[in-house]
């Protein structure tokens, strides 16, 4: 028997779970986009096109840079009710050090 | 550049990295500086990953294969967008296990198993070596492109030697850094700080290279489109399984590095920092990135057909007389080598010192009990490693030639470490992982690559004869290094990391089907997968009160040293419900106490060793139903149960502890009444007896001044005495009037132990100092502070039982107190009797031995409360050990508020 946990959820507990699905997703979009040029590799050599290959893989780059800036602070506002490691060794022994 | 002002340079540069270490380091100390732990410093430090490599190879990569250099760092950035997924559970769990290495965390999730430490260690260290060597090589390609620049100065040494000066330079730069002193918790805050100004200034250099290309060179981005579509590099073809074998070994090593493991996960000091890295780092990676093709475009124009693409960053600028640019990408480069070269060292160093050195150590040394300096033993282990690590990495670049192209030497490392990929992701996501499946698959795809890769990479006629890779070894076809099973035709990287990670994985699947994993690494493997969901990590019950404190004490305070230990002691009591430094060795404390040491010499040996004071750890039927799901809910109910159970013998031995008090004190109230009557009558007696002699007269005149003495003696006796007990009562009234100045502690205890040597003048004291320590100005009452000082020394006189009696005298400062130790080498004062030796008229032996009426502890104990202090007996210390801890400077009366 596992912990019981409500089927639904109220509309903020119910935001928080989609960011994070949001956020297991965005590494499998991100490498389907950067695997995309392999379908057009053997495209004819007529037009060389490198400089474009390039922009697109940087813009790839940088809309998944962006989008994990936007889930990055979804996700710590969202872990802030959670708290850090609430019996960290490690917290006590600095407090304890500092003494 | 003159050679000569290069390593000038060189040396500056190094010399400010460590200024900043150090200060770092001088701030967390002081428990100020935040930002030192800031998302931004873990985030630059995260950097290490691009190495010289980067720095230099990803435009030679660029210039050879075009687009391709990206995918070394779209990989990381796949895996750190991904944080959700993988790295999140990691730097949990390496934070809740206290992981001290990727050997430590893999070994320790399959039942804390040596041999599997051993394996990745040595994984690792193969694996390290040609990385470094590219390091050596790239720092000594970019001083050769230098000195060819300027004539004049210091010839340079041929590029062999240079390597070698290079090598030892960073091994003595790295062993002062990092080994200075044994952490806790294996963080190096000050090294951490160092290499994220080591990350700016490598992005800086690059993006100014880039900047100066760009704009300079060419007409703006637009130019530098064309030229891009015009240049050599637009012929470059995108061949679909380097493309995609690439960027998973690149996200593969970036899990798996062991320099990258260090600062994600060890170094890591709280979890919300990775949520900015997740966007912050893969940024990074393309601001290092962004440049890279424009450089190589126009160095590919630019510059002679011969010129060695992977020095372009450095030679473009040289050519166009930017010598001041040239510098700063030099430095850049610089950075980027030494940063990688310390921080893998460090790491490579812990796990061999963790697992290798010690488990050896631990089974060689002849005694059961821990002896001698144990973290002098690691930190020389360490540094000898480091030292290895280096000389290994030399002498593969001198075996190499040095000559290959750095990327490629880069990629064969990536793939060596990514064999551990299967090991740790089964580690984290799979229960039915086992310790003989991981082994299994290690060691196959460790060979397959060593076979295909590592070592074919020394070139034809290096290790292998050039037949074997014609026709194979004793001309068996399919065993052709790089055509394995026939398979030819493939790229030799991909064909290497295909059958190697193939192989590793099926085998490590199939293993952990088959075999049967033992308790401990069901727990473990419990506590690791499911990090998330389960309150306390592991429960690894050890038996309860096998185990002497003090024989705890004394193997902590070897391994974490004296004060960190005795706080931690001193914590745990208290948690406990007790006062004092021994805290009752239950299966709790055994348990925090393991993972404590596993922090500094990794979880095998922490294991090992309180295995071998604490009897073996038992795995109990509940920790084994806590495994079983079915049964979780049971097992939530009796654990509140335990927990009520703790609650309550906590309490009981509480009150177990006041009522043994409280015994002890009334028989001490007895004790006192018959005592002071006894105290009080002998000299009355003497008194009384020799007076009444006098009355009768007609005493001899020398016989009646004998008499007369002897009278006077006793009253003195009995004056003392009651000076003594009202003294006590005043101070216990917290009514006595102190005389607060300024005083040299130097003096005190000079003066206490001036005055001390009159008790027993016959024994001749051995007492250490340490007199720089002594140099502090004390406000405090001094006449009563010395008095505590005399009680201490001249009991230690009295008491001390050793042939060569020796008092060391140790003064620390810890913030605004002062902790002064006074330790002889005696038998120290058995357990029972230490709680009440501090009571009035607590003698331990015999009765009148001592001479005193058993009353200077419980005065100096009044003393010290009443300036502001404490003092308390200190346990395994070698002998009776005294804390007396006292404020740097008493405002005012302390009970003053109370009244």
């Amino acid at each position: 028997m596992r912990r019981r946990s409500p089927v639904f959820l109220a509309r903020r507990a119910y935001r928080l779970r989609r960011l994070r699905d949001a956020a297991r997703l965005l590494p499998l979009a991100g490498a389907f986009l950067l695997l995309l040029p392999i379908l057009w590799a053997p495209a004819p050599q007529a037009t060389r096109d490198t400089a474009w290959d390039g922009i697109y893989i940087f813009a790839i780059w940088g809309l998944l840079i962006l989008a994990a800036a936007l889930l990055a602070q979804g996700l710590t506002a969202g872990d802030e009710g959670a708290g850090p490691d609430p019996e960290g060794d490690a917290a006590d022994a600095r407090r304890v050090g500092r003494r | 550049m003159p050679f000569n002002l290069l390593v000038l340079a060189c040396l500056t540069y190094a010399a400010l990295l460590f200024a900043i270490a150090f200060a770092a380091e001088r701030h967390m100390q002081g428990g100020a500086a935040r930002w030192l732990r800031s998302p931004l410093v873990y985030t630059l430090s995260l950097s290490i990953y691009c190495t010289a490599w980067t720095f230099y190879g990803a435009v030679g990569y660029a210039a050879r294969s075009g687009l391709e250099f990206a995918t070394i760092y779209l990989g990381p950035t796949l895996v750190f967008v991904g944080w959700w997924w993988v790295l999140r559970k990691l730097v949990r769990i390496g934070r809740r296990q206290r992981v001290t290495s990727i050997a430590d965390m893999i070994s320790s999730r399959y039942g804390k198993s040596n041999l599997l430490g051993v394996i990745v260690t040595l994984i690792s260290v193969v694996a390290a070596t040609p990385y470094i060597a590219l390091q050596l090589q790239s720092v000594t390609l970019s001083f050769g492109v230098f000195a060819a620049a300027g004539a004049y100065g210091w010839a340079m040494p041929d590029t062999n030697s240079t390597a070698l000066w290079v090598a030892v330079g960073l091994a003595l730069f790295t062993i002062l850094f990092g080994t200075r002193n044994l952490d806790a918790n294996e963080q190096h805050t000050g090294i951490v700080t160092a290499i994220a100004v080591e990350a700016v200034v490598k992005l800086v250099a690059l993006l100014a290279v880039g900047i100066y290309v760009v704009w300079v060179l060419a007409d703006g981005p637009l130019d530098i489109f064309e030229r891009i579509n015009a240049s050599a590099l637009a012929d470059w073809q995108l061949l679909p399984s380097r493309w995609t074998g690439l960027i998973f070994l690149s996200a593969a090593a970036v899990l798996t590095l062991p320099r990258m493991f260090q600062v994600l996960v060890v170094e890591c000091s709280d979890e919300r920092n990775l949520a900015t890295a997740s966007w912050a780092f893969p940024l990074y990676l393309a601001a290092m990135s962004v440049f890279v093709v424009p450089i190589a475009v126009v160095g590919l124009q630019m510059l002679p057909a011969g010129a060695n693409p992977d020095l372009f960053v450095l030679t473009l600028p040289l050519s166009q007389g930017q010598g001041g640019l040239a510098m700063l990408a030099f430095l850049g480069g610089f950075s980027s080598a030494t940063s990688m070269v310390i921080v893998a060292s460090i790491a490579l160093s812990t796990m061999v010192s963790n697992h290798i050195v010690m488990p050896l150590w631990l089974s060689l040394r002849p005694t059961r009990e821990v002896t001698g300096d144990v973290r002098r033993l690691v930190l020389h282990a360490r540094r000898f490693s480091i030292a290895g690590v280096l000389g290994l990495g030399y002498l593969y670049y001198s075996l190499s030639g040095g000559s290959a192209a750095l990327a490629a030497i880069g990629l064969i490392s990536f793939a060596g470490v990514a064999q551990m990929l299967p090991a740790m992701l089964g580690a984290i996501f799979w229960r039915g992982a086992t310790r003989v499946g991981a082994t299994a698959g290690l060691c196959i795809g460790f060979g397959i690559w060593a076979y295909t890769l590592f070592l074919p990479s020394f070139g034809p006629g290096g290790v292998y004869p050039l037949t074997m890779f014609m026709e194979g070894p004793f001309g068996i076809g399919w065993l052709r290094p790089q055509a394995l099973f026939g398979v030819a035709g493939m790229d030799p990287l991909i064909h290497a990391l295909f059958w190697s990670l193939s192989l590793n994985t099926v085998v490590f699947t199939l293993g952990s089907l088959l075999s049967f994993p033992t308790p401990v690494e069901r727990v473990q493997g419990l506590a690791f997968v499911n990090v998330f969901d389960t309150d306390r990590g592991e429960t690894l019950a050890w038996e309860a009160g096998q185990v002497e404190p003090e024989e705890l004490l004394k193997l902590a305070q070897k391994i974490l040293g004296d004060e960190p230990a005795l706080i931690f002691f001193e914590q745990a009591a208290a948690a406990q419900g007790t006062v004092g430094y021994l805290p009752d060795p239950t299966p709790e404390f055994l348990d925090v106490l393991e993972r404590k040491l596993a922090g500094a010499v990794g979880a095998a040996a922490a294991h090992a060793m309180i295995a071998e004071l604490a009897g073996r750890a038992r795995v109990t039927v509940a920790d084994l139903m806590r495994v079983a799901d079915e049964t979780a809910q049971i097992m939530e109910y009796s654990g509140q149960l335990e927990a009520q159970r703790a609650e309550m013998e906590r309490t009981a031995r509480q009150l177990r502890e006041a009522n043994e008090k409280l015994t002890q004190l009334s028989i001490q109230k007895d004790a006192f009444l018959s005592q002071i009557s006894h105290e009080l009558r002998t000299p009355m007696t003497s008194i009384r007896a020799f007076s009444e002699i006098l009355m009768e007269g007609d005493v001899p005149p020398d016989m009646a001044s004998r008499q007369a003495r002897i009278i006077h003696d006793e009253a003195i006796r009995l004056t003392r005495l009651l000076d003594d007990l009202l003294d006590l009562s005043v101070l216990e009234n917290g009514t006595v009037q102190l005389d607060l100045r300024l005083a040299s502690l130097n003096e005190l205890i000079d003066r206490a132990l001036r005055a001390a040597a009159q008790t027993r003048p016959d024994r001749v004291f051995m007492v250490w100092r340490d007199l720089p320590s002594e140099a502090l100005f004390l406000r405090t009452d001094p006449d009563r502070l010395s008095q505590v000082f005399i009680n201490l020394v001249s009991n230690s006189r009295k008491y001390c039982d050793a042939a060569k009696p020796e008092l060391r005298i140790n003064v620390k400062q810890r913030g605004a107190r002062v902790i002064v130790d006074f330790i002889d080498n005696g038998s120290g004062i058995p357990k029972d009797k230490q709680q009440i030796i501090f009571e009035k008229f607590a003698r331990l032996s015999d009765q009148t031995r001592a001479g005193g009426a058993g009353l200077g502890l419980a005065i100096c104990r009044e003393i010290m409360a009443n300036l502001g202090g404490t003092i308390a007996y200190l346990p395994a210390q070698g002998g009776a050990a005294f804390r007396v801890t006292l404020p740097l400077r008493l405002e005012k009366h302390p009970f003053a508020d109370a009244a």
